[in-house]
């Protein structure tokens, strides 16, 4: 029993500071994945990954391998990547169309897209007078114990109990209402790409930088500032400056005190958003065009709701980091205590104007590609962090910053005005995770 | 990357199998082009990236997709697809004081090779392919990173311009173990 290594866990996290082995002790990461990941809500993918029945894509729940599939009724499942039968992976690659059924490389087993048994090779032959047969329930390939969409994500947990997706969302469930109403038609779809990073530092790490007002305009200054030199020299050449540049010098035109105006909000399980209008509502011609159609589809009312949507960042604990107004987010999959994985897609906006797309598209590529000039420093400062933790200079990581200014209210805790760089996300989540840890199963 | 596309190109697999008949200089064309692939490579080893940069036409683009069934950026995920002053940015980053994350500065060595001149116009232009191999050394940690080069040259007065490096690298399909820094 792993947590008989691991004694007194509550002692580990006091409300503004936490023990560094959190993050750096391999029995604590197994037991964070056997009581955290592997029982909340996790996002697998977005339905449109999966289009035609089939069509399935590898994922990853806590350690599980897991596949979502499209059925023949439509449905999207949640599978294990196994084979009951001697527990081979069912697919080896990381998507693609099972055909009519699964079937295993090795012993020709074949299942339903829900995992049904549906045939064993010579099965009444070699299986009579065992106990191994159509009616037992372990012949078929495992489902996660619970699936569910909301609005085209999906989302498993592989526990049998426990609060369903949209209580466990709660408020962060806003992601994907900012994301899919910023669309005409209320809808999104995948842009087929995925690019992946690995970053050598525990997965905590990653989640407790997302909402962490204080270190864009330190970490990425470098990258502001030549964007901001660049863009000049072009405003000086053609009169104009092109509107991704912004998504690059904001990290140095945005200085350090400015971001103490922005605010978080700090939600139960973990979840968190960083308000702060990212500057996507110019007056150029594109964004004139969008907002009519918008208007056309919505009425004025609503759209001005919808656009005025005030998120920068949605963080839904422990797996995922939304950037709604960019229609693009991160999927956290720890590989180890000190390796996680990072998947990060982007989404079209049905209905909306092409230009739309392809602003959110240079986000995409210059801060989130694989060649990124802003994710570089913070995979560095991850590490960074990582290897410090490791040490013994010292036992605690400080979230002291802007503590005992928090407000409470409604079940949920928002920071205080002129306190946008408070450490309220990471007591918030450290909080979450204490609970999961500790609870009585 | 707003421009649009100037050169529709395409990955290895629907390339012709032979290199093309060249003009009556052809071995004078091959050997050059082998020269400017050469130099190119020897740069971004040296850290030499103004000189890097200036090897590109006023409107050359340095383009490295995530799939090779892509055949443009525009409008589609890149994980490079950098005009001039994209890459000037690049640039001025990695040289900043602060750029912290770049120390300490990594070191490259590339090895390019199985240049093939696949097409070349009446006015000198070349679409050229070749293979390329490239070991890095950040602290301790090596990596290794290969592919397709495809660059359309254009011919000046002062020898080849890249209107167009496309850049199919194998690992492009990867996870990545951290990110790329510079152009590959």
């Amino acid at each position: 029993m792993l947590h008989e290594h691991v004694p007194n866990l509550a002692k580990f996290v006091e409300p503004d500071r936490v023990r560094r082995e959190v993050y750096t002790d391999a029995a604590i990461f197994e037991m964070e994945m056997e009581r955290i990941h592997e029982r909340v809500w996790v996002y697998c993918g977005h339905e449109t990954q999966v289009p035609k029945a089939g069509d399935y894509y590898t994922t990853q729940i806590g350690r599980q391998p897991m596949l979502m599939v499209r059925d023949k009724d439509g449905k999207v499942n949640v599978l294990y990547n196994r084979c009951p039968h001697r527990g081979s992976m069912m697919c080896g690659d990381r998507s693609g169309n099972a055909g009519e059924f699964f079937r295993c490389s090795y012993h020709a087993w074949t299942f339903h897209h829900d995992g049904r048994l549906k045939n064993i090779p010579m099965m009444e032959s070699g299986y009579a007078e065992t106990r191994w047969g159509r009616d037992n329930p372990d012949c078929n390939m495992k489902r996660a114990a619970r699936v569910e969409n909301y609005r085209g994500f999906v989302f498993a947990s592989l526990a049998e109990d426990g609060p369903g997706l949209l209580e466990f969302l709660g408020r962060s469930k806003v992601a994907f209402d900012d994301i899919c109403d910023r669309s005409p038609e209320g809808k999104v779809e995948i842009v087929p790409n995925c690019f992946r990073v690995i970053q050598h530092s525990n997965w905590k790490i990653f989640l407790e930088n997302q909402l962490d007002a204080l270190h864009p305009s330190v970490t990425h200054q470098s990258t502001g500032r030549a964007a901001r030199e660049v863009e000049l020299q072009i405003e000086k050449r053609t009169g104009k400056i092109p509107l991704s540049y912004h998504m690059l010098s904001a990290f140095s035109t945005v200085t350090i005190e400015k971001w103490d105006n922005f605010q978080t909000l700090n939600y139960p399980f973990g979840h968190c958003i960083l308000t702060g209008y990212m500057g996507l509502r110019p007056k150029d011609p594109d964004t004139l065009e969008y907002e009519r159609v918008l208007a056309k589809a919505y009425g004025e009312k609503r759209k001005e709701e919808i656009l005025t949507t005030n998120i920068h960042h949605v963080l839904i604990y422990p797996g995922l980091s939304v950037q709604s107004p960019l229609q693009q987010l991160r999927a956290v999959r720890p590989l180890g205590v000190d390796k996680t994985l990072t998947e990060i897609w982007h989404f079209r906006l049905k209905g909306a104007p092409e230009p739309i797309y392809r602003r959110a598209l240079a986000y995409y590529n210059l801060v989130n590609s694989p060649a990124t000039l802003i994710n570089a420093d913070d995979l560095e400062n991850f590490w960074k962090a990582h290897q410090g933790l490791s040490s013994e200079g010292g036992d605690w990581v400080s979230f002291h910053r802007h503590y005992g200014r928090d407000i409470e209210k409604e079940g949920m805790v928002e920071t205080a005005a002129g306190c946008g760089t408070s450490e309220a996300p990471m007591r918030n989540q450290m909080k979450a995770w204490t609970q999961y840890m500790t609870a009585e199963k | 990357m707003a421009k649009k596309n100037p050169v529709k190109t395409t990955g290895a697999a629907k390339r012709p199998v032979r290199a093309a008949k060249s003009a009556a200089n052809g071995h004078d064309t091959q050997h050059a082009v082998e020269q400017f692939l050469y130099r190119q490579a020897e740069l971004l080893d040296e850290k030499r990236w103004q000189d890097y940069i200036d090897l590109f036409a006023e409107d050359g683009m340095y383009w490295m997709p995530p799939e090779p069934s892509h055949t443009t950026w525009d409008g589609m995920p890149a994980i490079f697809a950098e005009d001039k002053n994209l890459m000037t940015v690049r640039m001025k980053r990695v040289l900043h004081p602060d750029a912290w994350s770049q120390r300490p500065l990594w070191g490259t060595n590339h090895v390019v090779g199985n240049v093939v001149v696949e097409r070349e116009s009446p006015n000198g232009d070349v679409v050229a392919r070749s293979r390329f191999h490239m070991m890095e050394l950040r602290r301790d940690d090596v990596r290794h990173f290969a592919g397709l080069y495809i660059h359309h040259l254009k011919k000046t007065k002062d020898g080849y311009r890249i209107k167009l490096q496309r850049v199919d690298m194998t690992n492009a399909q990867a996870a990545f173990d951290y990110v790329l820094q510079v152009w590959v």
